[in-house]
């Protein structure tokens, strides 16, 4: 099962990097790739264009729609609700600030092309800890406190945002739209080795996690009884995925339903169990959001589509379909 | 195999639930804990298998007090069955069953053969094993109820924690519940709200009344009539079970039956048949 994914991941990932503007085969992809690994990227207008724009572009995506994926299966355990996306509880929101604020007010203006990343993770972090505070009792944090938290403190920065449009000058303004609704546009290979690294990291934590989370899945309550620290988990949980989802805003802004789509495609493939469910949603995750990309770059060439849209105009109805194929898992009594 | 509350009292906000509750189950006993809703039975509990923690008083196990084990090593000594609850997700009765397991796994650490022998064998033993490959949401109360008394097996605790494990079951699934549970072989604290299945199936009962313990014995010494109405203000008669002799407990009406018993022949059709006489 993981290899045919993974099969599935290199091909498509292969098309990826293939088609575009100036299109080249499959083999001569792998050519360059093999080439560049080694160290000599070859200096034609092909390989510069794989090895230089569409490579790091294919894998970034991969990058960040795998974190989001998994930032999202983890977040519907910790909230117990399979509504639930990484944006929830209020990264995203966040990190709109930050990137409004580089973008209208040119904070940050000394880092150059780092400025809307460093901008966007503050961002996060800021949102992150504030929804933290507010929403812990004692030293627990409840589910359903954090879901309300999450989301009126999402209002706030959302507001924050809106303002900063409001006051901003309509160029800028452009800018900003275009960055809420998520590219790969500016995709480079110094951008990678952060994203990927979350990325590695949380999964390492979280395949260890993996009895705990399905423990989890079951409820606090039973959760406890079944020798899980309660409260701990979900403070590193929450920590974790914020994190992640921090990160990948940093380098692609606001990419909607990836997060909340495809761990609900992944469930219905191969069931509940996290242990399969987190690294089959790395694979689809990735998968997902290289093709989202390539509809992003080529469905309006040679303009480019935002590919929050492509991703919503995609996962909505996968959803609807999904709800409605198991209503007993969706709250329907029959 | 012994399970001891020595002067437990546990608060929930600032307000003290129970109090003071000092409470032993025997090796192997079948004990029930009863007592009017929200007298705290489900809170005593939950200081057992670690939600609340005690405000004062400890929980002892084999005379070590609970909060010296870690989460897990106490998982491995005390399994719980609560009332089912919905999950959102969608997990096979046999992953269920495996989830049992958690407390004996180290991080990454797989499956092996013997964690599958133990959830066949828990499966069998309380005969859900035909249900291995069904969706744990499809099944039915009572089959989940079943299906969550495996678990608690696979956890291979030798102390069995049951929160109204029989509510919402039809009277066939409750017996068949207890009866599994009492073949077990575990020291077990259950608590139930019919007053009749608890005598049917325990050793001992304890009786909790607005957060303390008022009575505690044998069935038969604490299910009469004066303690039910000392701790449930209700008015009960107490035969004895023609087969065991435990105490049964037949509930009686408030007001006097006001309507002729011959009118209950017929379904009353008629308005004048609902509203009572005087």
């Amino acid at each position: 099962m993981l290899s045919a994914c993974l099969a599935l991941l290199i091909a498509t990932m292969t098309l990826g990097v293939a088609i575009g503007s100036v299109p080249v085969s499959p083999a001569q992809v792998w050519h360059v790739v093999i080439a560049g690994i080694a160290g000599h990227p070859p200096n034609t207008v092909a390989g510069t264009i794989i090895w230089q724009i569409r490579l790091p572009r294919v894998l970034l995506a991969a990058v960040v729609g795998a974190a989001l994926t998994t930032a999202g299966s983890v977040v519907q355990v910790l909230v117990r609700n399979a509504l639930a996306d990484p944006f929830l509880l209020g990264v995203s929101s966040g990190a709109s600030v930050g990137a409004t604020t580089v973008l209208l007010l040119g904070a940050f203006a000394s880092l150059g092309v780092w400025a809307i990343s460093v901008g966007s993770v503050l961002g996060a972090l800021a949102a992150m800890a504030a929804v933290f505070l507010v929403s812990r009792t004692g030293s627990s944090l409840s589910p359903t406190q954090l879901i309300l938290c999450g989301v009126v403190m999402s209002a706030l920065f959302e507001s924050v945002t809106s303002f900063l449009i409001f006051r901003g000058n309509p160029q800028a303004t452009q800018a900003v739209l275009f960055w809420l609704l998520g590219s790969f546009g500016l995709a480079s290979w110094n951008q990678l080795p952060i994203p990927a690294l979350a990325l590695a990291a949380a999964m390492i934590y979280l395949l260890a996690q993996g009895r705990a989370l399905n423990a989890m899945a079951m409820g606090a309550e039973p959760a406890a009884s079944l020798g899980v620290d309660v409260h701990r988990l979900r403070r590193n949980l929450f920590i974790v995925t914020s994190l992640m989802a921090g990160v990948a805003v940093a380098v692609s802004g606001i990419i909607g339903f990836v997060g909340l789509v495809v761990p609900h495609i992944v469930r219905l493939v191969v069931g509940s169990d996290h242990r399969r469910v987190l690294p089959t949603g790395v694979l689809f995750g990735a998968g997902f959001m290289v093709l989202g990309d390539l509809l992003a770059r080529t469905i309006v060439a040679p303009q480019e589509m935002p590919i929050g849209v492509i991703t919503a105009f995609i996962g909505a109805p996968t959803l609807i379909v999904l709800i409605r194929r198991r209503p007993y898992l969706y709250g329907a009594t029959q | 195999m012994s399970l001891r509350l020595d002067e437990l009292s546990v608060d929930i906000g600032s307000r003290r639930i129970v109090a003071g509750i000092n409470l032993a189950v025997g090796d192997r006993e079948f004990a029930g804990l009863v007592g009017p809703n929200g007298s705290g039975k489900s809170t005593i509990l939950k200081a057992i298998y670690r939600v609340h923690r005690p405000s004062a008083g400890q929980v002892l196990l084999d005379g070590t007090d609970l909060l010296s084990l870690d989460h897990k090593a106490t998982a491995r000594r005390i399994a719980v069955v609560t009332q089912e609850s919905a999950s959102e997700f969608d997990f096979t009765v046999r992953e269920m069953v495996m989830i049992g397991r958690t407390p004996h796994k180290r991080s990454f650490e797989r499956d092996t053969d013997a964690d599958h022998q133990l959830v066949d064998h828990a499966m069998e033993r309380v005969g859900c094993e035909q249900l291995a490959s069904r969706r744990f949401n499809t099944l039915s109360g009572g089959e989940k109820q079943l299906v969550l008394v495996a678990r608690a097996l696979a956890q291979q605790a030798d102390h069995l924690i049951l929160d109204e494990p029989t509510n919402h079951l039809d009277i066939h699934n409750q017996v068949e519940i207890l009866e599994v549970v009492a073949g077990l072989g575990v020291t077990v604290l259950a608590a139930l709200h019919d007053l009749s299945l608890a005598s049917l199936f325990c050793n001992a009962i304890h009786v909790l009344r607005a957060g303390q313990l008022v009575a505690a014995g044998a069935p038969a010494t604490v299910l009469t009539p004066d303690t039910i109405l000392r701790a449930y203000g209700a008015d009960v008669l107490v035969i004895e079970h023609p087969d065991t002799g435990t105490p049964h407990l037949i509930p009686r009406r408030i007001q006097p039956a006001s309507h002729d018993p011959r009118a209950g022949e017929s379904f009353p059709d008629s308005p004048a048949q609902l509203t009572p006489s005087t």
